[in-house]
């Protein structure tokens, strides 16, 4: 065994999961997502019980467990909670040229904040409390990048 | 000494070939409301949450996690278990550990897929060795089809024996609501529909399916609390043999050609439990039959009877409607397979069947059920359940 | 709840590629290790769980790889796809339920056959978070900012964990980065994601584990060195990162009081010996050390500035180089249990700490530690 091993390499195979994907966006979900496209309105859900808007929306409560059947328009601008600006390039999940950011942003209007990205900004404009605001797509397909990024506001919360 | 657990809710969302209506955590939550709603409960009762599916059919990492929203699972405790083909009934036995332990009295047990999410043989070619089988021979029909082959060559069973399981399986169907496919087929139809792979053919397979499943488990120290009448629990085993597709179709200790990772399955719980005679002891049997021939072999593997008896048997109609152990009276898993749903299910429907409340596929006075799971390399997971508390934990 | 011991615990060495090795020679490894640190033979095994993740492995059924090289043939046996910590809670309550008297936990993970930001970008929700391409990486930089922001910690209090963590692993064999650091050189570690630098960060690791666990009878006829699980818990907190607020440790906070219940514990900080927790990144040391109850929130930064968590402190966390040394996921969980039963049993080698009798062990599932587990072990029964 061992004089084998002293000469030869190990072997390493590549391969790649070839698993083709469409995930249903459902009813909830679809008129979030055209409502974003056709009129670049942010729409959350209400539960009936404890009052909470969440924002992405929900069919259901995750607590009380009741269905949230309330849609409530919510605001373009919003809070960051927290944020990050990204230093290092991933050819497959960076979507924004270095350096760009993903922010916990809470939308007026919402009582859960929701994950996008955050562009055009100067890295002092970014705190937590900072005020952003939705950046459209100019082309809108229908799903979470029709919102391009947030961009700081100026203002702080 | 363990508790004594029993089924006291259930819920199944109807299977259907895609939901586009809602995503991945709307359909646990439509079966899992259902569940709560049976048994009386709300959220808040639910002490713990153990949920599976099959990862790459719907591309999601980590569903225990991303699934709370739907499960119930929000500031509980929550286990994901998945085995492949047999995830449904794993969630089952991982259920019914979590109340004998003792650490649980009420837990949700969820199974559940959306195959329309992606394809399902591309998912599926991705469960074998990445060296030895996937390159050349991997997917589930080539894989059964290899199984039929060799059972055919040990017995004298044909292609239209197992054609009348195809044939049963979609009429028992017509009894069941939830069931995905509702077809009236003949055995003349099962041998005209295009082969996949010799000598299974478009009739003998199963479909893919959308579907949830929810079940409540309950301890015998609260079990009284419920509405429904509880459905005991009386065993559970399994057996995860192989590693390579060209493992089961021997076991290569023995020498014997059959199934038996199902063989010795089935005798160690049958062992705890006391069943010595299948075919006379279980009153209804709902088993993981993906394909016609399955409804053969497994019934010789589960020992229902001698092996190559059970064509005479199935055409004697034994399993039929009415039979001495109808097999699955739902319809099965060649009428509706959401594959991290489909083990529950069969444990769903044995619940259902113990309680009397199947509906128009109600077998008359049902007593002591078998679930079995099959999946992985020729996996096998066997459960049965009955009206009466056992005397002591079995598991 | 029934006594129940661990009596055997096998780790492989971590490595960043193991590349001679495939998953069930990982495997066979570290479950012949446990096997023969228990002196016991694999008939004596009643039953098993493996843990792995079908996504880490690029297979569905991951669990099948390894069937032949766990001893599962012929047993009944199960997989729990999640931290290393949950399965072994599995292999637990297959005890508890009296129809096993042992189980043999096992726990593999390969960072290096696969991409690791992909596979944690698939943690994430395929219709609102993912195509945003964040990652495990980047959406700790939110909680960890999240955290800093709330209670005024400093990336100085977290990039000393990376000291003391990575200084700890020059005493543990099976470390895959034992390094000795100084504040200054972890401060100027290039960020990976705000407030995140590059030593901050857990490595990419293989590795597998195995643990053996017996009912308490089967337990004292096994072995002298009994580790018993004094109590054990776990609990999910919400999914999407907006529902949560990132410093919060609520459901750590529920985890831990349950098992402190379980364990008769109401003063962790006394009771308590050691630590071995979850440290993908260096803010969860501090911050799982609050919602363990070992301080008041916020204090966790000062706590590690304190020194009191060092091998020499008074509690001493991480004393085996955590994850921060080597991080194979899933198995990583497993390893915090085994080095808390190792340090019970006074067999830690070089990074034993004197007298501990009771010793934590946690580890984490999905994004941001939204679920978390529990262990408190004790060399009595």
């Amino acid at each position: 065994m061992d004089d084998w091993r002293e000469k030869q390499e190990l072997l390493v195979m590549d391969g790649r999961i070839k698993v083709p994907y469409r995930w249903f966006a459902g009813e909830v979900g679809t008129r979030y997502l055209e409502s974003l496209r056709d009129q670049g309105v942010f729409l959350g859900t209400r539960c009936p019980q404890c009052g909470i808007v969440y924002h992405i929306p929900r069919r259901n409560c995750p607590d009380c467990f009741e269905e949230c059947s309330e849609w409530v328009e919510l605001g373009r601008e919003g809070t960051l909670e927290s944020y990050t600006v990204v230093r290092k390039h991933h050819p497959q999940l960076s979507v924004l040229p270095l350096p760009y950011g993903y922010g916990i942003i809470k939308l007026d209007g919402a009582d859960t904040g929701f994950l996008h990205l955050i562009g055009e900004f100067d890295e002092e404009d970014l705190a937590v409390g900072a005020r952003v605001e939705a950046v459209f797509s100019d082309a809108r397909e229908g799903n979470i990048l029709d919102v391009k990024y947030f961009r700081p506001t100026g203002g702080v919360e | 000494m363990g508790k004594r657990v029993a089924i006291t809710g259930v819920g199944m969302t109807h299977q259907r070939s895609a939901r586009p209506d809602v995503n991945g955590r709307e359909l646990i939550n439509e079966a899992v409301r259902m569940a709560l709603g049976d048994a009386g409960m709300t959220r808040s009762d639910i002490d713990a949450v153990v949920i599976g599916n099959m990862d790459h059919f719907e591309g999601i990492n980590y569903v225990d996690t991303w699934s709370v929203d739907g499960s119930g699972g929000l500031m509980k405790p929550i286990m994901k278990l998945t085995t492949g083909g047999t995830t449904g009934t794993t969630v089952a036995m991982g259920a019914y550990y979590h109340v004998a332990s003792g650490l649980f009295d009420r837990v949700l047990a969820i199974g559940w897929e959306k195959n329309s999410e992606s394809d399902t043989t591309g998912a599926i070619i991705t469960a074998f060795d990445p060296f030895w089988d996937r390159p050349i021979f991997a997917g589930a029909v080539a894989g059964l089809a290899m199984e039929a082959t060799a059972y055919m060559h040990a017995t004298d069973a044909t292609e239209e024996d197992a054609a009348y399981v195809a044939v049963r399986e979609r009429k028992h169907a017509l009894n069941n609501p939830y069931a995905h496919l509702h077809i009236n087929m003949t055995i003349a139809d099962v041998m005209g529909s295009p082969y996949l792979s010799w000598p299974v053919k478009m009739g003998d397979m199963c479909p893919r399916t959308d579907g949830a499943c929810a079940l409540v488990f309950a301890s015998e120290d609260v079990v009284d609390d419920f509405p429904q009448r509880p459905v005991w629990i009386q065993g559970v085993a399994d057996r995860h043999l192989w590693a390579y597709t060209s493992d089961p179709y021997l076991d290569f200790k023995t020498g014997e050609a059959w199934f038996p990772a199902m063989q010795k399955s089935s005798q160690d719980v049958y062992r705890r439990v006391g069943i010595t005679d299948p075919l006379e002891q279980f009153d209804v049997a709902e088993l993981y039959l993906p394909y016609s021939f399955a409804g053969l072999r497994y019934m010789e593997s589960l020992g229902f009877c001698e092996k190559g008896g059970a064509p005479e048997l199935t055409r004697a109609g034994a399993f039929d409607m009415g039979g001495k152990c109808p097999v699955n009276p739902s319809g099965g898993v060649m009428s509706s397979n959401a594959i991290g749903a489909t083990g529950l299910i069969r444990v769903a429907e044995c619940a259902w069947q113990i309680q009397g409340r199947a509906g128009e596929r109600q077998v008359p006075d049902v007593k002591l059920a078998l679930a079995t799971g099959f999946g992985g390399c020729f996996w096998s997971d066997v459960l049965v359940l009955g009206k009466d508390k056992p005397e002591k934990a079995r598991g | 709840m029934d006594a129940v011991a661990i009596v055997g615990v096998g780790m492989t060495q971590i490595k960043r590629e193991r590349k001679a090795d495939g998953y069930p020679d990982l495997v066979y490894e570290a479950s012949r290790a446990a096997l023969d640190d228990a002196g016991m033979s694999i008939d004596q095994v009643d039953n098993v769980i493996t843990v792995s993740n079908d996504f880490f492995d690029g297979r569905t059924i991951s669990s099948m790889a390894i069937q032949d090289a766990c001893g599962s043939y012929d047993k009944n046996v199960s997989t729990v796809e999640g931290d290393g910590t949950f399965g072994a809670f599995y292999g637990l309550m297959r005890i508890l339920s009296g129809s096993y008297g042992t189980t043999l936990v096992c726990a593999h993970h390969k960072g290096s056959e696969s991409q690791m930001p992909l596979i944690t970008n698939a943690m994430f929700d395929p219709i609102y978070a993912r195509f945003l391409g964040i990652d495990a990486v980047t959406s700790s930089a939110l909680q960890a900012r999240a955290y800093m922001e709330k209670y005024g910690v400093t990336e100085e209090q977290c990039a000393m964990v990376s000291v003391k963590n990575h200084g700890n692993a020059l005493k543990n064999p099976v470390a895959q980065l034992p390094l000795e650091l100084t504040v200054e050189e972890v401060m100027s570690s290039p960020y990976i994601s705000d407030p995140i630098k590059l030593l901050d960060c857990c490595p990419i690791s293989d590795g597998a584990s195995a643990v053996i666990l017996a009912s308490g009878d089967r337990a004292e006829k096994i072995t002298e060195k009994a580790v018993w699980v004094k109590g054990v818990a776990h609990c999910s907190s919400a999914y999407h990162l907006g529902d949560r607020n990132l410093y919060c440790v609520c459901a750590l906070n529920e985890a831990a009081k349950k098992a402190y219940s379980m364990a008769g514990i109401s003063e962790p900080a006394q009771d308590i010996d050691l630590v071995e927790l979850y440290d993908a990144f260096t803010y969860m040391e501090p911050l799982w050390l609050e919602g363990l109850g070992f301080c008041e929130r916020g204090e966790g930064g000062n706590l590690t500035a304190s020194g009191k968590t060092a091998t020499g402190g008074e509690l001493p966390v991480n004393a085996s180089g955590g994850c921060l040394s080597g991080n194979p996921v899933l198995v990583a969980g497993l390893n915090r249990i085994i080095e808390c039963a190792l340090q019970v049993r006074g067999d830690a080698g070089e990074h034993q700490v004197p007298g501990v009798k009771t010793a934590l062990a946690h580890g984490i599932n999905g994004p941001c530690g939204q679920a978390h587990c529990v262990w408190i072990l004790g060399g009595e029964k």
